[in-house]
């Protein structure tokens, strides 16, 4: 009898060079996505090392990280921003890389534009001096973020050495309710497994919850796997994933689409294989969540109150305590009804077509609250791009948005787009971390709904609670 | 690129008892701007080590004088979050060799270990231990041995022995790193592409 593989099984082994006795593997990158932060160290030990790039037509570059969000077609303003995306240019140039640069077609978060462009196919495996790169899992891909040193390494022999991870299957079943999407569901799941409880695994997402969400809800999920601290996450290719791909720029054309589909088809988990660890949830139990402390993991649905000490040893405690007065919180407060200063929806989580579609929907026709500054950035030119045309930029100037040119922005505020110290702001992005957002900063993660519903009332808000003013089909 | 051999540490110990503590802490984004690397040791812990206007904070224990060393230990989950391999080096140019933890996040121990930093991971219990014994003596050293793969608190002389891949453990021993042996295999790797 065949031996039963899993999903990750069946990409990682075909991906083996060599195996180490009692070490790593030597493991094939078969794309791999740079940007002007975690690159410039690697080719510069590349050139103290007298090397060059081996594949360099496997690595793709875009400057996202610290670029400005207005005036990008003027020069970088701040001098360390330009030399690092200077640098990206010159280190792209000399060694012959792809690079899709500021102003350019297809310019945008490197995780944004990876999918756009279909450089992101089933099967693949793919990294990124990133730790979001998990986003492209959606595609059935093993991808995962790696440090400067494996940057090189990749740049330098196109693999790196890393042990296999263990398995981890997350199946979600049913269906979701209205004002419910894949942000509650990943949400939901790291408060549930806590922001560290996936270490050392790679995850799989399976149910039927999971296989109704189209391929921008799929990425949403699979971009916060790291989150919990897994490497990864993926989602096993369906023809949602080839609907998705077909005609993208380096999506396989002709008969070469139809071989790459039917290989992409075997792509799945078989039956009766096994994981090390297995959750189960019900897509019924899932709610609007938002999270109110300094780590992804500290979540909850939008009408609950913020939990007690209750059982929490010394340590957790202190440490849970320091949390909550970063923010400004106390132990048992309602979340509905905190006063919110910012809302930011963008980044690779939420700043694709689908989410800006939707909080032009749930804004059309109101206007935002006055306490609010609310920025939408969108994760690439091309969103950019089919946001104006479909008039849903329109849509959210009228109601008080402001719209900004692609990048990471405020989600990391390495550039000019910070949440002044002590404010708060609603982010559909993944990471509430003490100062993510700029120096004393105060986040809180949410779905881009919520966020919708925040920027009119001006306060925590179940977006459902404005259905019913209005109703509107999501 | 190649780092200082490891072999053998014995050194007092800097204790961060705080959990889950993520790499924008240990260097936050915005002291990411380098194209070289240089100088990160000074932007360690950045937000936590000083006020906006630049003084050290007082309760932040880098800035207290009775607390340094070679070893930095950690709460659990240490190194969460982003996968900045600055947070490494930041550490690495303070002049930490070695982390200890009861639970390391994944990409930031690969991290350490590619770039010379020994990640040690202990029980629960051990940590706790050491946490009371470096807070009721400043004084009290720690020694890890790499190659028995061990780490001994000196002054109660509790041991507990640590996990290392044998592949790791020979490349901290002699500052090899990956490259290294990929660029070895080269002929290897181009076969195998060729397939793919
Ligand atoms: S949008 Fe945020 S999380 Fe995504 S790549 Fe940029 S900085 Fe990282």
């Amino acid at each position: 009898m065949m031996e039963k593989k899993t999903l990750f099984d069946k990409i990682w082994d075909a991906h083996v060079v060599k195996s180490i006795p009692k070490g790593p593997d030597v493991f094939f990158i078969d794309k791999h996505f740079i940007h002007e932060v975690t690159s410039p160290v690697a080719f510069l030990n590349l050139e103290k090392r007298g090397i060059g790039v081996m594949f360099p037509e496997r690595t793709i570059a875009t400057p996202d990280h610290n670029v400005p969000t207005i005036d990008q077609e003027k020069t970088i303003k701040d001098e360390l921003s330009r030399m690092q995306v200077e640098k990206l240019r010159q280190n792209c140039k000399n060694h012959g890389i792809e690079l899709h640069d500021l102003g350019t077609d297809h310019h945008g978060i490197v995780h944004v534009i990876g999918p756009e462009l279909g450089v992101t196919q089933p099967g693949m495996t793919i990294v990124c001096g990133d730790s979001h790169t998990s986003t492209h899992g959606a595609f059935g891909t093993i991808a995962f973020g790696i440090g400067t040193s494996e940057v090189e390494m990749v740049l330098a022999t196109q693999c790196i050495m890393q042990a296999k991870a263990k398995k981890m299957r997350i199946t979600v079943d049913g269906e979701l309710g209205k004002g419910v999407t894949s942000k509650d569901i990943i949400l939901y799941i790291i408060s549930k497994i806590s922001a560290s409880g996936g270490t050392g695994y790679f995850i799989e997402y399976a149910g039927s919850a999971i296989r109704n969400l189209s391929m921008e809800a799929r990425m949403t999920i699979c971009n916060m796997s790291i989150e919990m601290g897994a490497r990864g996450g993926l989602i096993a290719p369906d023809e949602t994933t080839f609907e998705y791909l077909k005609g993208k720029r380096y999506s396989p054309k002709g008969e070469e689409w139809d071989k790459a589909v039917a290989h992409w088809r075997t792509l799945k988990t078989d039956e009766g294989a096994t994981f090390d660890l297995e959750y189960h949830y019900d897509a019924a139990d899932i709610e609007p969540m938002i999270t109110y402390g300094t780590n992804p993991g500290m979540g909850i649905k939008v009408k609950d109150q913020i939990p007690t000490t209750d059982g929490m040893d010394v340590n957790t405690k202190k440490s849970y305590l320091k949390s909550l007065q970063y923010m400004g919180f106390n132990p048992g407060d309602s979340m509905r009804g905190k006063k919110i200063d910012y809302v930011f929806v963008g980044s690779c989580t939420n700043g694709r077509i689908e989410d800006i579609r939707s909080v032009a929907e749930f804004v059309k026709g109101k206007r935002k609250a006055d306490n609010i500054t609310a920025w939408i950035v969108p994760g690439s030119r091309e969103v950019e791009k089919k946001a104006i045309e479909e008039g849903l930029v329109a849509i959210l100037e009228e109601a008080g948005f402001k719209l900004r040119q692609p990048g990471c922005s405020a989600c990391l505020a390495m550039n000019d787009d910070k949440i002044p110290s002590g404010k708060y702001a609603v982010s559909t992005s993944n990471r509430n971390f003490e100062g993510r957002q700029g120096p004393g900063s105060r986040t809180l993660l949410a779905s881009p709904l919520t966020v919708a519903a925040v920027a009119i009332k001006g306060e925590v808000t179940d977006p459902r609670e404005l259905f019913e003013e209005s109703p509107v089909e999501i | 690129m190649a780092y200082d051999k490891f072999n053998v540490l014995t050194s007092t110990v800097v204790p961060l008892s705080e959990e889950n503590v993520d790499t924008d802490q240990i260097i936050p984004a915005r002291f990411l701007k380098a194209t070289e690397r240089k100088g990160f040791g000074d932007n360690l812990f950045r937000d936590w080590r000083y006020d906006s206007e630049g003084n050290p904070k007082k309760d932040f224990v880098l800035n207290d004088p009775t607390y340094s060393g070679k070893i930095l230990l950690a709460g659990k989950n240490f190194g969460s979050g982003s996968s900045r391999e600055h947070a490494v080096w930041a550490i690495y140019d303070y002049g930490f060799r070695c982390v200890v933890s009861s639970f390391f996040a994944d990409i930031f121990k690969n991290n350490c270990l590619n770039i010379g930093v020994l990640p040690v991971t202990v029980t629960p219990a051990f940590a706790e231990e050491m946490f009371q014994e470096v807070e009721k003596n400043p004084k009290t050293e720690v020694k890890v041995d790499i190659d028995a793969q061990t780490i001994t608190i000196l002054s109660t002389g509790n041991s507990e022995s640590f996990d290392i891949n044998s592949y790791k453990k020979e490349n901290m021993k002699n500052g090899f790193d990956d490259i290294d042996y990929l660029l070895n295999i080269q002929e290897e790797i181009i076969t195998f592409a060729e397939k793919t």
